[in-house]
């Protein structure tokens, strides 16, 4: 299926849950914070969170800011 | 005296902190220039900013937290680049979900690109929405004595007026209204943005704020970490000066030494 990520397209295996995007970019254990469609996904609800067709998927971390 | 500097801490939200410059961690030269001016400024807390990750990318670099680390400062997640109080409200709660439950924030909603000023329409309608969802909002907002107290009375743990706009390095441009906001205010206030140097960080202190948060004019400096100290020292001088009390001015001379006495 088609996701949004980061407001980029990218296609993805249709059965993959957050827990398994995670690992599929290699950013499982980093310190990130992740939104679904404006609404924010604790990380303790990874495992089990479905992803949809055209789901916007927003990953962040921190960075230098003033 | 210094004794009693030593015991002159401030509270933000039931944490007491001893140093009075708070700064940002934005554009240095690298992470190592980074640490080394931060260090340098004495400085407790350190505001970070949220952007995307870069999938795929840079997974190597070290990250601003690893840099410097949670046990040794308080992080304040800022809303910078936000317009709305949507999209701050939305960065606050992923910066909470990044940094564990930690519930202090920087809120700044924009109102132009051009000058930074605070929206503050949308400002008062984010931290309105922010402190009903339990996060402690130290807010930036302009050098306005009635939107200061507006943001005090909604709950904000500490109201942040700029200086001059974001990154410009101009001074204070209003010291009446810096006082007055100071003298109005029953939680701390702190200048934020637009110090250009640490004569400009001493004035703010000698208003009787409680504190300053800086970022480009120590990062934008020829020599940050120089700068870094001192700003810390200004800080640390404007806030003695304060203590002190200052003389009154006057618009002549009053001399020194002893009329009396003089043998000619």
């Amino acid at each position: 299926m088609q996701i949004y990520l980061n407001g980029e397209e990218k296609q993805i295996p249709d059965t993959l849950d957050m827990a398994g995007l995670i690992e599929l970019l290699d950013l499982t254990g980093e310190r990130i914070a992740v939104e679904v469609n404006e609404a924010l996904v604790p990380r303790s609800t990874f495992g089990g969170h479905c992803l949809r067709e055209r789901d916007r998927i927003e990953i962040i971390q921190a960075v230098g800011g003033g | 005296m210094p004794n009693d500097t030593q015991k002159d801490s401030f509270s933000i939200a039931g944490h007491e902190f001893t140093s009075r410059l708070l700064v940002g961690t934005g554009k240095y030269k690298d992470m190592r220039e980074t640490r080394q001016a931060i260090d340098a400024s004495g400085a407790e807390i350190v505001t970070i900013a949220v952007r995307r990750t870069n999938i795929g990318q840079d997974q190597d670099q070290p990250n601003i937290l690893e840099v410097l680390p949670p046990d040794e400062y308080t992080y304040l997640p800022n809303t910078a680049g936000c317009y709305d109080a949507k999209t701050a409200v939305r960065t606050c709660r992923l910066a909470r979900e990044l940094l564990d439950g930690h519930n202090l924030v920087k809120l700044e909603v924009l109102g132009d690109e051009k000058t930074l000023f605070p929206d503050v329409v949308q400002t008062l309608e984010a931290a309105e929405t922010l402190i009903k969802d339990g996060f402690d909002v130290m807010v930036y907002t302009n050098d306005d004595p009635i939107m200061a107290k507006r943001l005090e009375e909604t709950g904000c743990v500490a109201v942040m007026p700029l200086a001059a706009p974001i990154g410009s390095g101009l001074g204070i441009r209003n010291r009446l209204n810096i006082r007055t906001i100071v003298e109005n205010a029953k939680v701390p206030i702190l200048v934020d943005a637009g110090v250009g140097t640490a004569s400009d960080a001493a004035v703010a202190m000698e208003l009787g704020c409680d504190g300053v948060l800086m970022n480009t004019a120590i990062a934008a400096a020829q020599n940050p970490l120089l700068m870094a100290s001192a700003m810390k020292k200004a800080i640390q001088a404007g806030r003695e000066a304060y203590l002190a009390g200052r003389m009154p001015a006057k618009r002549f001379a009053s001399a020194s030494s002893p009329i009396e006495g003089l043998f000619f």
